[in-house]
């Protein structure tokens, strides 16, 4: 059974020019334990589908206009705020993108830290303290006793999604959802992060889900992946499988534009045009515009997710016609 | 933490000296001069006076005596009320003008914080609208409209209050809330946009998916920045409201330094012009001291080393 089986997430945004369709119809799952990681540029709605899945969508304008998510037995989005306030930084804990501005500058360290235990287990203050210290010391902040009395300011900037990261396990969660968690950071501290997050993972046991545009960062640590495009999911696949063999025209053009790939002298790849104005409502496939393989077809009615083989998915016509 | 202040209250003295010689000046450019309201007195009596009060000396000498007399601590006596010196008259009546002024603070900082906060937590709905409705006509009704519309109403009709005077506890009801509500306007419109700015932050997200109630979220860690501009309002506001008031004042007969302040301006009194207005801007930079030593208190990061 997954430990989180998303179906069909939907959230969009009533904003006074128009409802933005941030999230169309996301799905994916999590088996305990497991990395997944959910990949696409900016905008195409995968920061939404994660803060939807916490009720942490500001709202208005932001609504979840349909689907589930079953966390646990639980449905994250029919369960109610004082239930998702339970489970909230307790069993599903969450980690942002920028850590300088994460941590409240008006708290200690240790203060911050101390929090869920407090509110969730209702630890003495004493024991939460310690274990604060213990947890700083697992994410490799030395020196934890002190540190706790230290202000957010006085640390750098990994050094603070170090503490993020102290603060989301220390309950031992389940499942841990990094929204970017190291694009904010030196690509030094981003290897240091990505290693913490790996190892911290398999001796916790718990599930991850990794949000990034960076597909070198999916590569090193994710099992499988999710493709997402104007807040749709394109494809599906495990990891290797997607970098070997990508079938949806999107995640090929997406790996054809890494610079790894680019032959020295030859103008870089790009993908020509923009993403869709996700105010304007779309007929067809959402990258159809963009997309070099398509046919009249792809402008008429939007392709659903199938599933192609054990394992992948692809919401293409051609590929699922078999013509690609 | 003792040096920077021991630092502060030393600049007090530059500033004290330069609204000193600018107010001592200026009050001698005005027309008129302290005796000229008796009547029928004699050049000699006039010339007598003058020579008590040092106003036959050339105005440099006047001047420089007047600074020595103030750095030993002594602010004159008065011309208009020479029962008493001037800081007498300060002690005297400057503890009336505190207590309604503390009165003042307590239902601006109430009514504010109250009206603010309520605001902010859901912005652009009716539980904002009408807290910033009443803001707003609070800031724009003086308080010599506001003041009588009370007595009018909460006195005259009702009964409830007594229309003025300064004895009992329920005399001071009425000039607490006329003192305090423009205030308590302001302190609503800062603390709701402090909040507002507060809460659109990340780590308010991240105080939220830790699984922190609402309430949690809103006092522990929205708060402390939210009030940062109603703190840095507080010092100038403090030292107006506890200086007195002379609308206030003389709507209700209240016996405080406001109305003595404006009856000193009226008849040239030069020593008790110059006395108070020296008090009132030791407060006010008193009260701004206080209030940066706050603003580091809560902000770990203007924290002065």
């Amino acid at each position: 059974m997954p430990l989180l089986d998303v179906h069909e997430l939907t959230t969009h945004f009533h904003t006074r020019e128009g409802v933005v369709r941030a999230v169309n119809g996301v799905s994916f799952r999590v088996e305990p334990g497991e990395t997944i990681g959910i990949v696409g540029e900016s905008g195409s709605g995968k920061t939404v589908a994660s803060l939807s899945l916490l009720g942490l969508i500001p709202s208005p304008p932001g609504r979840i206009e349909k689907g589930t998510a079953v966390f646990d037995g639980v449905d994250l989005l029919a369960c109610g705020a004082q239930t998702l306030r339970s489970i909230r930084g307790r069993a599903i804990s969450m980690i942002f993108q920028d850590p300088m501005t994460a941590l409240n500058p008006f708290m200690r360290i240790g203060d911050q830290l101390m929090e869920p235990l407090r509110v969730h287990e209702g630890v003495s203050r004493r024991e939460a303290r310690a274990q604060a210290a213990e947890m700083l010391r697992l994410v490799g902040i030395q020196d934890g006793a002190r540190n706790l009395d230290a202000w957010p300011h006085e640390f750098s900037g990994g050094m603070r999604q170090r503490v993020m990261i102290a603060m989301a396990l220390i309950t031992r969660p389940h499942l841990l959802i990094a929204d970017e968690p190291t694009t904010a950071l030196d690509v030094t501290i981003q290897a240091q992060i990505l290693e913490l997050l790996a190892r911290l993972q398999r001796e916790l046991g718990m599930a991850v889900i990794l949000i990034t545009h960076d597909l070198g960062v999916v590569a090193r640590v994710c099992r499988r992946l999710y493709v997402m495009y104007a807040g749709q999911v394109m494809e599906s696949a495990s990891t290797d499988e997607l970098f070997a063999r990508p079938q949806h025209p999107y995640t090929e053009a997406l790996l054809q534009s890494l610079p790894s790939t680019h032959v020295k002298g030859e103008p870089l790849h790009t993908i020509p045009g923009l993403p869709p104005d996700l105010i304007a409502p779309i007929a067809g496939c959402p990258f159809a515009p963009r997309c070099a393989k398509a046919t009249d077809r792809c402008g008429r009615g939007t392709p659903a997710l199938q599933e192609i083989a054990p394992g992948r998915a692809t919401a293409c016509f051609r590929v699922q016609d078999g013509e690609l | 933490m003792l040096k920077y202040i021991i630092r502060r209250l030393l600049g007090f003295v530059p500033t004290l000296f330069v609204i000193a010689t600018v107010v001592f000046f200026l009050i001698r450019l005005a027309p008129g001069g302290p005796f000229d309201a008796e009547r029928n007195v004699s050049d000699e009596v006039l010339r007598n006076l003058e020579a008590y009060y040092r106003l036959d000396a050339p105005l440099h000498e006047q001047y420089f005596r007047y600074l020595w007399d103030v750095l030993h601590g002594d602010l004159g006596p008065s011309f208009e009320k020479p029962s008493r010196t001037v800081s007498e008259w300060i002690a005297y009546r400057f503890p009336v003008s505190l207590e309604l002024g503390l009165y003042g603070l307590a239902v601006a900082l109430v009514l504010g914080l109250c009206a603010g906060i309520t605001a902010s937590l859901r912005p652009n709905t009716l539980t904002d609208h009408v807290p910033m409705t009443f803001a707003m006509a609070g800031i724009c009704i003086p308080n010599f409209v506001l003041g009588p519309l009370l007595v009018l109403a909460l006195s005259i009709h009702l009964g409830w209050l007594p229309v003025s005077g300064w004895e009992y506890p329920e005399d001071k009801i009425l000039p607490a809330i006329t003192l305090g509500v423009p205030y308590a306007a302001y302190i609503a419109r800062l603390s709701r946009g402090g909040m507002l700015e507060v809460l659109s932050q990340d780590f308010i997200r991240t105080a939220r998916a830790k699984g922190l109630s609402e309430a949690r979220v809103v006092l522990r860690h929205a708060l402390r920045g939210g009030i940062q501009p109603v703190v840095a309002f507080l010092g100038p506001a403090t030292a107006g409201l506890i200086t007195g008031s002379f609308v206030v004042e003389n709507i209700f007969q209240i016996p405080g330094l406001g109305s003595e302040f404006v009856g000193a301006a009226l008849h040239r009194d030069y020593t008790m012009i110059l006395g108070t207005v020296l008090f009132f801007a030791a407060l006010i930079l008193l009260f701004n001291l206080l209030v940066d030593l706050a603003q580091a208190w809560l902000d770990p990061r203007v924290r002065y080393e």
